[in-house]
């Protein structure tokens, strides 16, 4: 099968700093693909590039093909119309907006919003259409930034670190909303929590020194200790300190 | 007593010409990041095609209807200008913010002097219907009619601002790119129509405070935005830029602060308390009372 | 989102530290001297430059437009120490030219102090007035910076033209009174020596700028203009820095100010006006922010037109062109507004990087004779 998006030699710089050096990686029509490596070391560098959010004191170059096209320079609403779903790191729900309003914000003229299909995945956005996104929990923005981006169909999603900073619970809760999303669209996924990315993803790309260090399969990946070690530098047991929440569940379902 | 509300009700007029320039700056330093020393220039630019289109425009004229019809020729000037000037100077220079601010700092300059070479450097007398050189008593206050149109006139412009920014598709662009500007871009819509607009907003406000300031000083003259328009950067910084409420409160807030103590203190004395009322609210609350931080 | 593997950036050499292409590189280091040599023996000479100057190069009209575009090279200069090296937006310099100018005209005029106590005294209250505002207004940053700087000025402009205490003269303006300053100061046979002082003080200026950006300050605050962040990570708290460079410029300021009232003979509200900031902006960005020469040049080329496209506007031959061109051609903001706005777009460099942007050109001019030799 093609890959859904193709990205070749990418590099990046922002404000003379070379954050990525000649990037060369897949993602697959189905499923998720996880991108790893350590704090730093260009992951969400790479998300925005794609989507076309390099800063303006930065540069890319090289090569970003989706469906035949080529992304690179082109503006950032234009992609995700083109159906490239960004959900951002730290979340970026208008904070003071109400949850209904962020969400009539991702409306698009010419398709109709699959409210049903955001209100069946996240019914509390539905009964709490009138409260300020600011005024959310953070499990509850998160799942407002994948809800509003799921209101219009697309062919590829971009997921920065979905868990970040939300308590156990929360991260299995969004996980499964993620396992359930990835059924029906391919999802590039930047993940620190391991027990998520054992969950989710079937490939995985690892960054390392702005390059791409290590490319296949996600359970081969962290079935070796020593090479997850060397090459995030986790896995002896400092990372968050929440890998087993999300696992046990696995075994459940 | 009368004397307090006579200048309750004149700092008020004056609050109604800052949130006329206010509201504008604020939104589109909120939205696009742009501080526009241009923005003088279109209130220069409603004052003289208001001033212009009475005396020229047929059916407009100093009084009644045609007085409406002039301000509104002056109003769509200001349209006309801000939306020429967004497109063909602001954005180009896209997410540059020194560089836009130098253009606007050129136009301003040039701007100012054109008006000056075309209709000269002196105070012209401005066309204004005769009722608005009468007074009205208000609790035994003699009010100048000039300034409760202005009154009028800010709190008509206040309701239809937050009316469009509460209920429209283009509000809410509008509300949300002034939180988080990449974010919108990020959701598929091209933010850049939404600058296009609020330029067109903020100049038509302008314009509208260039004709209605024209009937309140009875006069217009070249340089008139410029010193209007450093209390209007007073008034958006210490509102929070990007908040039309915020500026609406500030203007209030200086206006009065302007009147009363210009009036019980030596003249000027007013004016040093509005800056440093700006330097209090910044050291405590560098966002101003509503709105953004105020970085570049 | 930088990691600490990522390669520290090449260390930015400034333009004027790399060796230009010169027929006598030896002679180059040398250069500002000459000009400055030049500039001092101008005075002798009889020259007459006919549509460049009214009148001969050592006429007191002539002597007096160069003295006043050399205040101003140096202003700007002063001011490019802010916006050009430490990346700092003030829309409020022209206060402490104000303070300069309003400062020397009360003392001498009003006080009747002596000249030197009077210009001692300004420059120290100037310097104090820019530390002590500068403390508060660099509590803000960015576009916030500016508008508070803006109000500060308009505090100073409000003041002069209230007139409290009678001091300023208001909108008058205030003349100096001539009678107790030096006889070498006064009159119009004397301009020569106020020519000097002006050029004195532009020498100051620049070798002060040149020494302060060549040391490990100058190094900080160039590192405060291309990314805070980083200044702040090396543990040196930019807010000092900052308040250094903004104290060091209103020192200057206040001395042109000094310079500029015993030029043009007392003090006028025009100085205080937010439009002289503006045109400082313009000075720089038009000459080259960051440049050694560029404000120097902007300054002294800015000054110049204002003055001289006064007198082109009034000309016959603007006059006989049709009034739509004439009438804005004849105001001399009108010029420069323009040309700053085109500059902006297509000489970000100004015209110090006029020099870069034409070295292709040079390169293929100069390699011809390589080729025959």
């Amino acid at each position: 099968m093609d890959p859904v998006l193709t990205v070749e030699d990418l590099s990046v710089r922002i404000a003379g700093l070379h954050i990525l050096q000649g990037v060369s990686f897949t993602v697959a029509p189905t499923g998720v693909t996880v991108l790893l490596g350590r704090n730093g070391v260009g992951k969400t560098t790479t998300l925005r590039a794609i989507v076309g959010l390099t800063p303006r004191n930065g540069e890319a170059s090289g090569s970003i093909r989706m469906a035949g096209g080529d992304l690179l320079g082109r503006p950032t609403h234009r992609l995700v119309r083109g159906g490239l779903g960004y959900v951002p790191e730290d979340r970026d729900v208008f904070a003071g907006l109400t949850v209904a309003e962020n969400l009539r914000l991702a409306e698009r003229r010419g398709s109709v919003p699959a409210y049903d299909k955001v209100f069946a995945l996240f019914p509390e956005l539905d009964r709490r259409g009138r409260q300020r996104a600011g005024s959310l929990s953070g499990g509850q923005q998160q799942m407002l930034a994948i809800g509003r981006v799921l209101l219009n169909d697309n062919r590829l999603l971009l997921v920065d670190e979905p868990t970040k900073g939300l308590a156990p619970k929360v991260v299995t809760e969004v996980a499964e909303v993620l396992e359930r999303v990835a059924e029906s669209v391919p999802v590039l996924l930047v993940e620190q929590n391991l027990a998520v990315v054992r969950r989710l993803a079937r490939d995985a790309v690892v960054l390392a020194a702005g390059r791409v260090a290590w490319a296949g399969s996600a359970t081969e990946l962290l079935a070796e200790a020593e090479l997850t070690r060397s090459l995030l530098g986790v896995g002896s047991g400092d990372h968050h300190g929440t890998p087993a929440t999300a696992g046990p569940r696995k075994d459940e379902s | 007593m009368s004397t307090v509300i006579l200048l309750a009700l004149t700092g008020l007029g004056l609050a109604a010409l800052y949130f006329l320039v206010a509201s504008g700056l604020s939104l589109v330093f909120g939205l696009a990041d742009v501080l526009n020393f241009a923005h003088g220039l279109f209130l220069g630019v409603g004052a003289y095609a208001t001033w212009w289109a009475s005396g020229n425009l047929p059916g407009a004229g100093p009084d009644g209807f045609g007085f409406v019809l002039a301000v509104a020729f002056g109003v769509a000037a200001g349209v006309l200008v801000a939306v020429l000037v967004e497109l063909v100077l602001i954005r180009p220079l896209y997410s540059r913010t020194i560089e836009q601010v130098l253009v606007t700092v050129g136009l301003s300059l040039a701007g100012v002097a054109l008006l000056q070479a075309t209709w000269g450097a002196d105070a012209r007398p401005f066309p204004r219907p005769g009722w608005t050189r009468q007074v009205t008593g208000i609790l035994g206050a003699n009010v100048p009619n000039a300034g409760l149109l202005l009154i009028v006139a800010a709190a008509v412009v206040l309701g239809a601002l937050l009316a469009f920014l509460r209920w429209t598709r283009y509000g809410l662009v509008i509300r949300a790119g002034v939180e988080n500007r990449e974010m919108v871009t990020a959701l598929g819509i091209d933010v850049r129509r939404a600058f296009t607009l609020v330029f067109a907003i903020g100049g038509a406000a302008a314009a509208l405070a260039g004709a209605l300031g024209g009937v309140y000083f009875g006069t217009v003259s070249p340089g008139q935005g410029g010193s209007l328009l450093i209390f209007a950067f007073i008034v958006v910084v210490i509102g929070g830029m990007g908040s039309v409420v915020g500026s609406a409160y500030a203007a209030v807030a200086v206006g009065l602060l302007q009147q009363f103590v210009n009036y019980y203190g030596p003249s000027g004395l007013g004016d040093v308390c509005v800056v440093a009322l700006l330097a209090v609210v910044l050291l405590l609350r560098p966002q101003g009372f509503a709105g953004k931080v105020a970085t570049a | 989102m930088t990691g600490s593997m990522v390669e520290a950036p090449p260390a930015h050499v400034p333009d004027e530290l790399t060796p230009g292409r010169s027929r006598w590189p030896g002679l180059r280091p040398y250069l500002p001297l000459v000009a400055l040599a030049v500039a001092a023996i101008v005075p002798y000479s009889t020259v007459n430059l006919p549509g460049i100057f009214e009148g001969p190069l050592n006429s007191p009209g002539t002597l007096q437009l160069l003295a006043v575009c050399l205040v101003f090279g140096g202003l700007a200069a002063g001011y490019d120490l802010l916006f050009g090296r430490t990346g700092m937006l003030s829309f409020g310099h022209a206060l402490y030219f104000a303070a300069g100018v309003y400062g020397t005209d009360i003392l001498v005029t009003r006080a009747g102090l002596p000249l030197w106590q009077a210009a001692l005294l300004t420059i120290t209250g100037g310097t104090v007035l820019a530390a002590l505002l500068g403390a508060v207004a660099l509590r803000t940053v960015g576009i916030a910076f500016a508008m508070v700087t803006l109000a500060f000025a308009q505090v100073g402009a409000i003041l002069v033209a209230r007139d409290f205490g009678g001091l300023t003269g208001g909108e008058e303006g205030l003349p100096l009174d001539v009678s107790g300053l030096p006889a070498a100061l006064v009159g119009v046979t004397n301009t020569v020596n106020l020519y000097w002082l002006a050029l004195a003080y532009l020498a100051v200026v620049v070798f002060v700028v040149h020494r302060v950006s060549g040391s490990p300050t100058g190094r900080v605050l160039a590192g405060l203009r291309d990314d805070e962040r980083r200044i702040g990570v090396l543990g040196l708290d930019p807010y000092l820095f900052k308040l250094l460079a903004f104290t060091l410029a209103g020192g200057l300021a206040a001395a042109a100010g000094v310079v500029y009232c015993l030029i043009v003979g007392g003090a006028s509200p025009h100085v205080t006006s937010s439009e002289l900031t503006l045109s400082l902006l313009v000075m720089v960005v038009l000459g080259g922010p960051g440049t050694r020469w560029g404000p120097v040049l902007g300054g002294i080329l800015y000054m110049y037109l204002d003055h001289r496209l006064t007198a082109f506007g009034s000309s016959e031959t603007v006059d006989a062109l049709p009034a739509v061109l004439s009438r804005p051609l004849s105001q001399p903001l009108f010029v420069l507004g323009t040309v700053f706005i085109l500059a902006v777009y297509f000489f970000p460099g100004g015209l110090a990087g006029l020099r870069t942007r034409l070295a292709p050109l040079t390169r293929t001019l100069s390699r011809r004779p390589d080729r025959r030799s």
